[in-house]
Protein backbone atom coordinates (compact mmCIF):
# COMPACT_ATOMS: atom_id res chain seq x y z
CA UNK A 1 0.00 0.00 0.00
CA UNK A 2 1.25 3.50 -0.80
CA UNK A 3 1.42 6.24 1.82
CA UNK A 4 -1.74 7.85 0.46
CA UNK A 5 -3.55 4.51 0.64
CA UNK A 6 -2.41 4.02 4.25
CA UNK A 7 -3.54 7.52 5.18
CA UNK A 8 -6.91 7.08 3.49
CA UNK A 9 -7.44 3.73 5.19
CA UNK A 10 -6.77 5.25 8.61
CA UNK A 11 -9.01 8.25 8.00
CA UNK A 12 -11.96 6.39 6.45
CA UNK A 13 -13.77 5.39 9.66
CA UNK A 14 -13.50 8.95 10.97
CA UNK A 15 -14.94 10.37 7.76
CA UNK A 16 -17.78 7.84 7.76
CA UNK A 17 -18.53 8.57 11.40
CA UNK A 18 -18.59 12.31 10.80
CA UNK A 19 -20.92 12.03 7.82
CA UNK A 20 -23.20 9.64 9.71
CA UNK A 21 -23.41 12.07 12.59
CA UNK A 22 -25.29 14.47 10.33
CA UNK A 23 -27.12 12.16 7.94
CA UNK A 24 -28.88 8.93 8.85
CA UNK A 25 -28.51 6.85 5.69
CA UNK A 26 -25.66 4.37 6.19
CA UNK A 27 -25.59 3.07 2.62
CA UNK A 28 -25.71 6.55 1.06
CA UNK A 29 -23.07 7.78 3.51
CA UNK A 30 -20.77 4.93 2.50
CA UNK A 31 -21.22 5.78 -1.17
CA UNK A 32 -20.46 9.44 -0.46
CA UNK A 33 -17.33 8.51 1.49
CA UNK A 34 -16.21 6.15 -1.29
CA UNK A 35 -16.52 8.97 -3.80
CA UNK A 36 -14.50 11.28 -1.57
CA UNK A 37 -11.81 8.61 -1.18
CA UNK A 38 -11.68 8.11 -4.93
CA UNK A 39 -11.32 11.84 -5.48
CA UNK A 40 -8.53 11.97 -2.90
CA UNK A 41 -6.64 9.04 -4.38
CA UNK A 42 -6.70 10.78 -7.77
CA UNK A 43 -6.04 14.38 -6.70
CA UNK A 44 -3.64 14.13 -3.73
CA UNK A 45 -0.78 12.35 -5.52
CA UNK A 46 -1.14 14.97 -8.27
CA UNK A 47 -1.73 18.15 -6.21
CA UNK A 48 -0.05 17.19 -2.93
CA UNK A 49 -1.70 16.51 0.45
CA UNK A 50 -4.19 19.13 1.69
CA UNK A 51 -3.30 20.89 4.99
CA UNK A 52 -6.08 19.04 6.77
CA UNK A 53 -6.73 15.76 4.92
CA UNK A 54 -9.52 14.69 7.29
CA UNK A 55 -11.45 17.95 6.91
CA UNK A 56 -10.99 17.76 3.13
CA UNK A 57 -12.52 14.28 3.01
CA UNK A 58 -15.42 15.19 5.32
CA UNK A 59 -16.19 18.28 3.24
CA UNK A 60 -16.20 16.41 -0.08
CA UNK A 61 -18.23 13.50 1.31
CA UNK A 62 -20.76 15.85 2.93
CA UNK A 63 -21.20 17.76 -0.31
CA UNK A 64 -21.93 14.48 -2.10
CA UNK A 65 -24.49 13.64 0.59
CA UNK A 66 -26.33 16.96 0.27
CA UNK A 67 -26.35 16.62 -3.53
CA UNK A 68 -27.83 13.14 -3.16
CA UNK A 69 -30.42 14.31 -0.62
CA UNK A 70 -31.43 17.28 -2.79
CA UNK A 71 -32.10 15.01 -5.74
CA UNK A 72 -33.99 12.64 -3.45
CA UNK A 73 -36.14 15.55 -2.20
CA UNK A 74 -36.85 16.64 -5.78
CA UNK A 75 -37.79 13.09 -6.66
CA UNK A 76 -40.14 12.58 -3.74
CA UNK A 77 -41.40 16.12 -3.38
CA UNK A 78 -45.10 15.23 -3.39
CA UNK A 79 -44.80 12.12 -1.25
CA UNK A 80 -42.81 13.87 1.51
CA UNK A 81 -41.37 10.51 2.55
CA UNK A 82 -37.96 11.84 3.38
CA UNK A 83 -37.96 13.99 6.50
CA UNK A 84 -34.94 16.10 5.85
CA UNK A 85 -34.21 19.08 7.98
CA UNK A 86 -33.08 22.38 6.55
CA UNK A 87 -29.77 21.82 8.28
CA UNK A 88 -29.14 18.62 6.38
CA UNK A 89 -30.01 20.19 3.04
CA UNK A 90 -27.73 23.18 3.61
CA UNK A 91 -24.13 22.99 2.48
CA UNK A 92 -21.93 21.54 5.18
CA UNK A 93 -20.49 24.33 7.30
CA UNK A 94 -18.10 24.56 10.25
CA UNK A 95 -15.79 21.86 8.94
CA UNK A 96 -13.24 22.82 11.55
CA UNK A 97 -15.18 21.43 14.48
CA UNK A 98 -15.99 18.19 12.68
CA UNK A 99 -12.35 17.58 12.03
CA UNK A 100 -11.51 17.97 15.71
CA UNK A 101 -13.70 15.11 16.90
CA UNK A 102 -12.74 11.55 16.20
CA UNK A 103 -15.85 9.80 15.01
CA UNK A 104 -14.32 6.35 14.82
CA UNK A 105 -15.71 5.67 18.26
CA UNK A 106 -19.18 6.87 17.26
CA UNK A 107 -19.06 4.58 14.27
CA UNK A 108 -17.89 1.64 16.37
CA UNK A 109 -20.70 2.26 18.85
CA UNK A 110 -23.23 2.22 16.06
CA UNK A 111 -21.86 -1.00 14.57
CA UNK A 112 -22.28 -2.75 17.91
CA UNK A 113 -25.92 -1.79 18.23
CA UNK A 114 -27.85 -3.90 20.72
CA UNK A 115 -30.34 -5.21 18.16
CA UNK A 116 -27.62 -6.86 16.06
CA UNK A 117 -26.66 -10.49 16.53
CA UNK A 118 -22.97 -11.02 17.37
CA UNK A 119 -22.17 -12.29 13.83
CA UNK A 120 -23.84 -9.24 12.29
CA UNK A 121 -22.07 -6.82 14.60
CA UNK A 122 -18.76 -8.53 13.88
CA UNK A 123 -19.29 -8.39 10.11
CA UNK A 124 -20.38 -4.76 10.14
CA UNK A 125 -17.56 -3.68 12.45
CA UNK A 126 -14.92 -5.36 10.30
CA UNK A 127 -16.40 -3.77 7.18
CA UNK A 128 -17.18 -0.24 8.33
CA UNK A 129 -14.52 0.32 10.95
CA UNK A 130 -11.85 -2.17 9.99
CA UNK A 131 -12.12 -1.42 6.32
CA UNK A 132 -11.79 -5.08 5.37
CA UNK A 133 -13.41 -5.93 2.05
CA UNK A 134 -16.47 -8.15 2.06
CA UNK A 135 -14.40 -10.84 0.36
CA UNK A 136 -11.74 -10.69 3.10
CA UNK A 137 -14.38 -11.00 5.83
CA UNK A 138 -16.15 -13.84 3.99
CA UNK A 139 -12.83 -15.63 3.66
CA UNK A 140 -12.08 -15.21 7.34
CA UNK A 141 -15.39 -16.79 8.33
CA UNK A 142 -15.37 -19.34 5.53
CA UNK A 143 -18.68 -18.37 3.96
CA UNK A 144 -19.34 -17.27 0.37
CA UNK A 145 -18.88 -13.58 -0.35
CA UNK A 146 -22.54 -13.11 -1.32
CA UNK A 147 -23.62 -14.48 2.06
CA UNK A 148 -21.36 -12.09 3.94
CA UNK A 149 -22.48 -9.17 1.76
CA UNK A 150 -26.07 -9.90 2.70
CA UNK A 151 -25.22 -10.15 6.35
CA UNK A 152 -23.65 -6.71 6.25
CA UNK A 153 -26.48 -5.16 4.27
CA UNK A 154 -29.06 -6.52 6.68
CA UNK A 155 -27.06 -5.24 9.64
CA UNK A 156 -27.15 -1.74 8.18
CA UNK A 157 -30.88 -2.03 7.58
CA UNK A 158 -31.44 -3.14 11.15
CA UNK A 159 -29.63 -0.08 12.45
CA UNK A 160 -31.50 2.22 10.08
CA UNK A 161 -34.83 0.72 11.11
CA UNK A 162 -34.08 1.04 14.80
CA UNK A 163 -35.80 3.88 16.54
CA UNK A 164 -32.55 5.27 17.80
CA UNK A 165 -31.62 8.34 15.81
CA UNK A 166 -27.92 8.71 15.29
CA UNK A 167 -27.37 11.12 18.13
CA UNK A 168 -24.55 11.25 20.64
CA UNK A 169 -25.27 8.64 23.32
CA UNK A 170 -25.64 9.82 26.91
CA UNK A 171 -23.04 8.59 29.37
CA UNK A 172 -25.08 5.59 30.58
CA UNK A 173 -25.76 4.53 26.99
CA UNK A 174 -22.09 4.98 26.13
CA UNK A 175 -21.00 2.74 28.98
CA UNK A 176 -23.46 0.05 27.91
CA UNK A 177 -22.52 0.30 24.26
CA UNK A 178 -18.83 0.29 25.06
CA UNK A 179 -19.34 -3.07 26.75
CA UNK A 180 -20.87 -4.37 23.50
CA UNK A 181 -18.00 -2.94 21.49
CA UNK A 182 -15.42 -4.64 23.70
CA UNK A 183 -17.34 -7.90 23.52
CA UNK A 184 -17.48 -7.76 19.71
CA UNK A 185 -13.75 -6.98 19.52
CA UNK A 186 -13.04 -9.86 21.90
CA UNK A 187 -15.12 -12.21 19.73
CA UNK A 188 -13.20 -11.12 16.63
CA UNK A 189 -9.91 -11.75 18.41
CA UNK A 190 -11.00 -15.18 19.59
CA UNK A 191 -12.22 -16.13 16.14
CA UNK A 192 -8.81 -15.27 14.79
CA UNK A 193 -6.78 -16.85 17.55
CA UNK A 194 -6.69 -20.30 16.05
CA UNK A 195 -4.07 -22.28 14.22
CA UNK A 196 -1.80 -20.35 11.94
CA UNK A 197 -1.51 -23.21 9.47
CA UNK A 198 -3.19 -23.88 6.16
CA UNK A 199 -6.46 -22.23 5.12
CA UNK A 200 -6.79 -20.66 8.55
CA UNK A 201 -4.05 -18.17 7.71
CA UNK A 202 -6.79 -15.66 7.06
CA UNK A 203 -7.79 -16.01 10.66
CA UNK A 204 -4.50 -14.62 11.92
CA UNK A 205 -5.46 -11.39 10.18
CA UNK A 206 -8.61 -11.35 12.28
CA UNK A 207 -6.77 -11.32 15.60
CA UNK A 208 -4.40 -8.64 14.28
CA UNK A 209 -7.38 -6.60 13.17
CA UNK A 210 -8.99 -6.98 16.60
CA UNK A 211 -5.79 -5.73 18.23
CA UNK A 212 -5.57 -2.80 15.81
CA UNK A 213 -9.16 -1.72 16.50
CA UNK A 214 -8.77 -2.14 20.26
CA UNK A 215 -5.62 -0.02 20.11
CA UNK A 216 -7.64 2.68 18.37
CA UNK A 217 -10.29 2.58 21.10
CA UNK A 218 -7.55 2.70 23.77
CA UNK A 219 -6.04 5.76 22.11
CA UNK A 220 -9.44 7.46 22.17
CA UNK A 221 -10.33 6.37 25.72
CA UNK A 222 -6.94 6.22 27.45
CA UNK A 223 -8.44 6.34 30.93
CA UNK A 224 -10.81 3.40 30.52
CA UNK A 225 -9.41 0.43 32.47
CA UNK A 226 -11.43 -2.25 30.70
CA UNK A 227 -10.33 -1.05 27.26
CA UNK A 228 -6.71 -1.18 28.40
CA UNK A 229 -7.42 -4.56 29.99
CA UNK A 230 -8.85 -5.98 26.78
CA UNK A 231 -5.90 -4.72 24.75
CA UNK A 232 -3.49 -6.21 27.29
CA UNK A 233 -5.37 -9.53 27.27
CA UNK A 234 -5.22 -9.69 23.47
CA UNK A 235 -1.51 -8.87 23.37
CA UNK A 236 -0.60 -11.32 26.14
CA UNK A 237 -2.62 -14.07 24.45
CA UNK A 238 -1.41 -13.26 20.94
CA UNK A 239 2.17 -13.36 22.22
CA UNK A 240 1.86 -17.13 22.62
CA UNK A 241 0.44 -17.78 19.17
CA UNK A 242 3.51 -19.29 17.52
CA UNK A 243 4.00 -21.76 20.36
CA UNK A 244 0.40 -22.81 20.45
CA UNK A 245 0.33 -25.09 17.44
CA UNK A 246 2.68 -27.86 16.43
CA UNK A 247 4.02 -28.66 12.96
CA UNK A 248 0.88 -30.60 12.01
CA UNK A 249 -1.45 -27.92 13.35
CA UNK A 250 -1.94 -29.78 16.62
CA UNK A 251 -2.79 -27.87 19.80
CA UNK A 252 -0.06 -27.48 22.44
CA UNK A 253 -1.18 -26.72 25.98
CA UNK A 254 0.16 -23.64 27.76
CA UNK A 255 2.28 -25.63 30.22
CA UNK A 256 3.90 -27.57 27.37
CA UNK A 257 4.65 -24.67 25.03
CA UNK A 258 8.15 -23.70 23.92
CA UNK A 259 8.33 -20.31 25.60
CA UNK A 260 11.27 -19.19 23.46
CA UNK A 261 8.68 -18.82 20.70
CA UNK A 262 6.62 -16.33 22.71
CA UNK A 263 6.67 -12.72 21.45
CA UNK A 264 8.51 -10.79 24.15
CA UNK A 265 7.55 -7.38 22.75
CA UNK A 266 3.87 -8.16 23.00
CA UNK A 267 4.36 -9.55 26.51
CA UNK A 268 6.20 -6.43 27.64
CA UNK A 269 3.50 -4.20 26.21
CA UNK A 270 0.73 -6.27 27.77
CA UNK A 271 2.39 -6.39 31.17
CA UNK A 272 2.95 -2.61 31.10
CA UNK A 273 -0.72 -2.00 30.30
CA UNK A 274 -1.88 -4.32 33.09
CA UNK A 275 0.48 -2.74 35.64
CA UNK A 276 -0.71 0.73 34.66
CA UNK A 277 -4.40 -0.06 35.11
CA UNK A 278 -3.87 -1.99 38.35
CA UNK A 279 -1.87 0.87 39.79
CA UNK A 280 -4.88 3.13 39.20
CA UNK A 281 -6.88 0.79 41.42
CA UNK A 282 -9.15 -0.04 38.53
CA UNK A 283 -10.68 -3.50 38.29
CA UNK A 284 -12.81 -5.29 35.73
CA UNK A 285 -13.30 -8.58 33.87
CA UNK A 286 -10.83 -7.94 31.08
CA UNK A 287 -8.26 -6.39 33.41
CA UNK A 288 -8.35 -9.43 35.68
CA UNK A 289 -8.10 -11.86 32.79
CA UNK A 290 -5.19 -9.82 31.46
CA UNK A 291 -3.53 -9.93 34.88
CA UNK A 292 -3.82 -13.72 34.88
CA UNK A 293 -2.37 -13.88 31.37
CA UNK A 294 0.46 -11.62 32.53
CA UNK A 295 1.34 -13.95 35.40
CA UNK A 296 1.52 -16.88 32.95
CA UNK A 297 3.53 -14.91 30.39
CA UNK A 298 6.02 -13.67 32.99
CA UNK A 299 7.04 -17.20 33.98
CA UNK A 300 10.26 -18.07 32.18
CA UNK A 301 9.54 -21.77 32.56
CA UNK A 302 6.21 -23.49 33.15
CA UNK A 303 7.45 -24.57 36.57
CA UNK A 304 8.04 -20.90 37.50
CA UNK A 305 4.33 -20.12 37.20
CA UNK A 306 3.02 -18.23 40.21
CA UNK A 307 -0.11 -20.32 40.74
CA UNK A 308 -1.04 -18.79 44.13
CA UNK A 309 -1.25 -15.40 42.46
CA UNK A 310 -3.31 -16.83 39.62
CA UNK A 311 -5.62 -18.47 42.15
CA UNK A 312 -6.08 -15.16 43.99
CA UNK A 313 -6.95 -13.45 40.71
CA UNK A 314 -9.47 -16.16 39.82
CA UNK A 315 -11.04 -15.73 43.24
CA UNK A 316 -11.53 -12.02 42.44
CA UNK A 317 -12.84 -12.90 39.00
CA UNK A 318 -15.31 -15.39 40.49
CA UNK A 319 -16.70 -12.65 42.73
CA UNK A 320 -17.23 -10.39 39.73
CA UNK A 321 -18.77 -12.93 37.42
CA UNK A 322 -20.90 -16.05 37.73
CA UNK A 323 -19.68 -17.27 34.36
CA UNK A 324 -19.23 -21.02 34.85
CA UNK A 325 -16.11 -21.04 32.65
CA UNK A 326 -14.44 -18.80 35.22
CA UNK A 327 -15.38 -21.32 37.90
CA UNK A 328 -13.78 -24.12 35.85
CA UNK A 329 -10.54 -22.21 35.46
CA UNK A 330 -10.63 -21.39 39.15
CA UNK A 331 -10.89 -25.11 39.92
CA UNK A 332 -7.75 -25.79 37.86
CA UNK A 333 -5.84 -23.03 39.65
CA UNK A 334 -7.02 -24.34 43.03
CA UNK A 335 -5.80 -27.80 42.07
CA UNK A 336 -2.38 -26.44 41.10
CA UNK A 337 -2.04 -24.75 44.50
CA UNK A 338 -3.81 -27.16 46.88
CA UNK A 339 -3.86 -30.45 45.01
CA UNK A 340 -6.25 -32.21 42.65
CA UNK A 341 -8.75 -33.28 45.34
CA UNK A 342 -9.50 -29.62 46.06
CA UNK A 343 -10.11 -29.00 42.36
CA UNK A 344 -12.30 -32.09 42.01
CA UNK A 345 -14.34 -31.05 45.05
CA UNK A 346 -14.98 -27.68 43.41
CA UNK A 347 -16.11 -29.46 40.23
CA UNK A 348 -18.59 -31.52 42.19
CA UNK A 349 -20.15 -28.26 43.41
CA UNK A 350 -20.38 -27.13 39.77
CA UNK A 351 -22.24 -30.29 38.76
CA UNK A 352 -25.39 -28.53 39.94
CA UNK A 353 -24.91 -25.73 37.39
CA UNK A 354 -27.23 -26.43 34.47
CA UNK A 355 -25.14 -24.29 32.14
CA UNK A 356 -22.25 -26.73 32.47
CA UNK A 357 -24.31 -29.90 32.13
CA UNK A 358 -22.99 -31.88 29.18
CA UNK A 359 -20.50 -29.17 28.26
CA UNK A 360 -17.28 -30.58 26.88
CA UNK A 361 -15.11 -28.26 28.98
CA UNK A 362 -16.53 -29.74 32.17
CA UNK A 363 -15.42 -33.19 31.05
CA UNK A 364 -12.05 -31.88 29.84
CA UNK A 365 -11.25 -30.14 33.13
CA UNK A 366 -12.44 -33.12 35.16
CA UNK A 367 -10.28 -35.40 33.05
CA UNK A 368 -7.24 -33.20 33.65
CA UNK A 369 -7.77 -33.17 37.41
CA UNK A 370 -8.38 -36.91 37.52
CA UNK A 371 -5.12 -37.37 35.65
CA UNK A 372 -3.36 -35.18 38.22
CA UNK A 373 -4.89 -37.31 40.96
CA UNK A 374 -3.62 -40.50 39.31
CA UNK A 375 -7.07 -41.91 38.42
CA UNK A 376 -6.11 -42.67 34.83
CA UNK A 377 -9.07 -44.87 33.91
CA UNK A 378 -11.61 -42.19 34.85
CA UNK A 379 -9.48 -39.48 33.22
CA UNK A 380 -9.42 -41.39 29.93
CA UNK A 381 -13.21 -41.78 30.00
CA UNK A 382 -13.72 -38.06 30.50
CA UNK A 383 -11.13 -37.05 27.86
CA UNK A 384 -12.96 -39.25 25.37
CA UNK A 385 -16.37 -37.85 26.34
CA UNK A 386 -15.04 -34.30 25.99
CA UNK A 387 -13.57 -35.18 22.58
CA UNK A 388 -16.97 -36.35 21.43
CA UNK A 389 -18.64 -33.10 22.43
CA UNK A 390 -16.29 -30.40 21.26
CA UNK A 391 -16.95 -28.45 18.07
CA UNK A 392 -13.29 -27.93 17.27
CA UNK A 393 -11.22 -30.44 15.33
CA UNK A 394 -7.84 -29.41 16.78
CA UNK A 395 -9.37 -29.61 20.24
CA UNK A 396 -10.89 -33.02 19.58
CA UNK A 397 -7.54 -34.30 18.42
CA UNK A 398 -5.86 -32.86 21.49
CA UNK A 399 -8.27 -34.57 23.87
CA UNK A 400 -8.10 -37.89 22.05
CA UNK A 401 -4.28 -37.72 22.16
CA UNK A 402 -4.33 -37.05 25.90
CA UNK A 403 -6.52 -40.11 26.39
CA UNK A 404 -4.20 -42.19 24.22
CA UNK A 405 -1.10 -41.04 26.14
CA UNK A 406 -2.70 -42.02 29.42
CA UNK A 407 -3.71 -45.34 27.95
CA UNK A 408 -0.08 -46.08 27.19
CA UNK A 409 0.96 -45.15 30.74
CA UNK A 410 -1.70 -47.21 32.52
CA UNK B 1 -22.28 -21.98 13.84
CA UNK B 2 -22.30 -24.14 10.78
CA UNK B 3 -24.62 -27.08 10.24
CA UNK B 4 -24.82 -29.54 7.38
CA UNK B 5 -28.31 -30.50 6.23
CA UNK B 6 -28.20 -33.75 4.28
CA UNK B 7 -31.12 -34.72 2.10
CA UNK B 8 -31.23 -38.48 1.83
CA UNK B 9 -33.42 -40.26 -0.60
CA UNK B 10 -34.15 -43.87 -1.53
CA UNK B 11 -32.82 -45.14 -4.86
CA UNK B 12 -36.41 -45.87 -5.91
CA UNK B 13 -37.40 -42.22 -5.35
CA UNK B 14 -34.53 -40.99 -7.53
CA UNK B 15 -35.68 -43.31 -10.26
CA UNK B 16 -39.25 -41.98 -9.92
CA UNK B 17 -38.27 -38.33 -10.40
CA UNK B 18 -37.98 -38.38 -14.20
CA UNK B 19 -41.54 -39.77 -14.21
CA UNK B 20 -42.98 -36.63 -12.58
CA UNK B 21 -45.12 -34.30 -14.66
CA UNK B 22 -43.47 -31.18 -16.06
CA UNK B 23 -45.56 -29.08 -13.70
CA UNK B 24 -44.49 -31.05 -10.61
CA UNK B 25 -40.84 -30.82 -11.63
CA UNK B 26 -41.16 -27.08 -12.19
CA UNK B 27 -42.86 -26.58 -8.81
CA UNK B 28 -40.18 -28.60 -7.03
CA UNK B 29 -37.32 -26.71 -8.66
CA UNK B 30 -38.99 -23.35 -7.96
CA UNK B 31 -39.36 -24.32 -4.30
CA UNK B 32 -35.66 -25.15 -3.96
CA UNK B 33 -34.67 -21.99 -5.78
CA UNK B 34 -36.78 -19.92 -3.40
CA UNK B 35 -35.44 -21.75 -0.36
CA UNK B 36 -31.86 -21.05 -1.40
CA UNK B 37 -32.54 -17.40 -2.30
CA UNK B 38 -34.13 -16.91 1.09
CA UNK B 39 -31.10 -18.39 2.84
CA UNK B 40 -28.75 -16.32 0.73
CA UNK B 41 -30.71 -13.13 1.46
CA UNK B 42 -30.64 -13.92 5.17
CA UNK B 43 -26.84 -14.30 5.07
CA UNK B 44 -27.16 -17.93 6.19
CA UNK B 45 -26.18 -19.92 3.12
CA UNK B 46 -22.66 -21.29 3.12
CA UNK B 47 -23.20 -23.97 0.47
CA UNK B 48 -26.01 -25.76 -1.37
CA UNK B 49 -25.31 -28.58 -3.79
CA UNK B 50 -27.29 -31.24 -5.59
CA UNK B 51 -25.51 -34.50 -6.31
CA UNK B 52 -25.75 -36.62 -9.41
CA UNK B 53 -27.93 -39.68 -9.23
CA UNK B 54 -26.91 -43.10 -7.86
CA UNK B 55 -26.62 -44.65 -11.32
CA UNK B 56 -23.70 -42.27 -11.88
CA UNK B 57 -22.11 -42.94 -8.51
CA UNK B 58 -18.99 -44.98 -7.99
CA UNK B 59 -17.76 -46.74 -4.90
CA UNK B 60 -14.00 -46.53 -4.77
CA UNK B 61 -11.55 -48.57 -2.76
CA UNK B 62 -7.78 -48.77 -2.83
CA UNK B 63 -6.48 -51.71 -4.85
CA UNK B 64 -3.40 -53.75 -3.97
CA UNK B 65 -1.11 -51.60 -6.11
CA UNK B 66 -2.76 -48.33 -5.04
CA UNK B 67 -4.88 -48.14 -8.18
CA UNK B 68 -8.52 -47.31 -7.51
CA UNK B 69 -11.02 -50.13 -7.76
CA UNK B 70 -14.38 -48.75 -8.78
CA UNK B 71 -17.68 -50.46 -8.40
CA UNK B 72 -20.79 -48.86 -9.80
CA UNK B 73 -23.54 -51.24 -8.82
CA UNK B 74 -25.68 -50.26 -5.85
CA UNK B 75 -28.07 -52.45 -3.98
CA UNK B 76 -31.75 -51.56 -3.94
CA UNK B 77 -33.03 -50.22 -0.68
CA UNK B 78 -29.95 -48.11 -0.10
CA UNK B 79 -30.29 -44.49 0.91
CA UNK B 80 -28.42 -41.91 -1.09
CA UNK B 81 -27.28 -38.40 -0.42
CA UNK B 82 -29.25 -36.42 -2.99
CA UNK B 83 -27.92 -33.04 -1.96
CA UNK B 84 -26.89 -30.94 0.99
CA UNK B 85 -26.88 -27.46 2.42
CA UNK B 86 -24.34 -25.96 4.78
CA UNK B 87 -25.92 -23.12 6.73
CA UNK B 88 -24.27 -20.62 9.05
CA UNK B 89 -26.83 -19.81 11.74
CA UNK B 90 -27.17 -18.47 15.27
CA UNK B 91 -28.62 -21.62 16.83
CA UNK B 92 -29.36 -25.31 16.33
CA UNK B 93 -33.08 -24.47 16.41
CA UNK B 94 -32.67 -22.28 13.35
CA UNK B 95 -30.87 -25.12 11.52
CA UNK B 96 -33.79 -27.45 12.34
CA UNK B 97 -36.25 -24.83 11.10
CA UNK B 98 -34.46 -24.65 7.76
CA UNK B 99 -34.27 -28.44 7.54
CA UNK B 100 -38.01 -28.70 8.16
CA UNK B 101 -38.61 -26.34 5.25
CA UNK B 102 -36.35 -28.36 2.99
CA UNK B 103 -38.15 -31.52 4.05
CA UNK B 104 -41.47 -30.03 2.95
CA UNK B 105 -40.29 -29.66 -0.67
CA UNK B 106 -43.20 -30.52 -2.95
CA UNK B 107 -43.58 -33.73 -4.94
CA UNK B 108 -46.39 -35.12 -7.08
CA UNK B 109 -48.47 -36.09 -4.03
CA UNK B 110 -47.84 -33.10 -1.76
CA UNK B 111 -44.85 -32.36 0.54
CA UNK B 112 -42.20 -35.02 0.14
CA UNK B 113 -41.33 -35.04 3.86
CA UNK B 114 -37.85 -36.28 3.12
CA UNK B 115 -35.76 -36.95 6.22
CA UNK B 116 -33.02 -34.33 6.50
CA UNK B 117 -30.04 -35.29 8.62
CA UNK B 118 -28.72 -32.27 10.54
CA UNK B 119 -25.24 -32.27 12.02
CA UNK B 120 -23.00 -29.55 13.29
CA UNK B 121 -19.92 -28.83 11.22
CA UNK B 122 -16.76 -28.80 13.33
CA UNK B 123 -15.73 -25.26 12.68
CA UNK B 124 -15.24 -23.96 16.20
CA UNK B 125 -12.02 -22.40 17.43
CA UNK B 126 -10.24 -24.45 20.09
CA UNK B 127 -10.11 -23.43 23.75
CA UNK B 128 -6.88 -22.40 25.37
CA UNK B 129 -5.59 -25.42 27.28
CA UNK B 130 -3.44 -24.73 30.29
CA UNK B 131 -2.12 -28.27 30.61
Amino acid sequence: MTDTEHLLRDLTPQVLGAVLRRFRDFAAAEDAVQEALLAASLQWPRDGLPDNPLAWLIQVASRRMTDYLRSEIARRRREAEVAVTAEQAAPAAAMGEDAEQDDTLTLLFMCCHASLTPSSAIALTLRAVGGLTTAEIANAFLVPEATMAQRITRAKQTIKASSEAFHPLNSAERAERLRSVLHVLYLIFNEGYTSSAGPQLQRTELSSEAIRLTRAVHRLLPDDGEVAGLLALMLLTDARRKARTGPDGELIALMEQDRSLWDQKEIDEGVALVSATLSKGSIGMYQLQAAIAAVHDEAVRATDTDWPQILALYELLKRMSDNPMVALNHAIAAAMVRGPSTGLALLRELDADARLAGHHRMDAVRAHLLEMAGDYAAAIRHYRTAAGKTNSIPERNYLVTKAARLGEKG
Amino acid sequence: MKYILMMNTMKADCEGFPGWTKEDIRTHIAFMKELNSGLRAAGELAAAEGLSWPDQAKLVRAGKDGKPITDGVFPEGKEFLAGFWIVDVESAERAYEIAARASAAPGPHGPLNMPIEVRQVMSGPPEEYVA
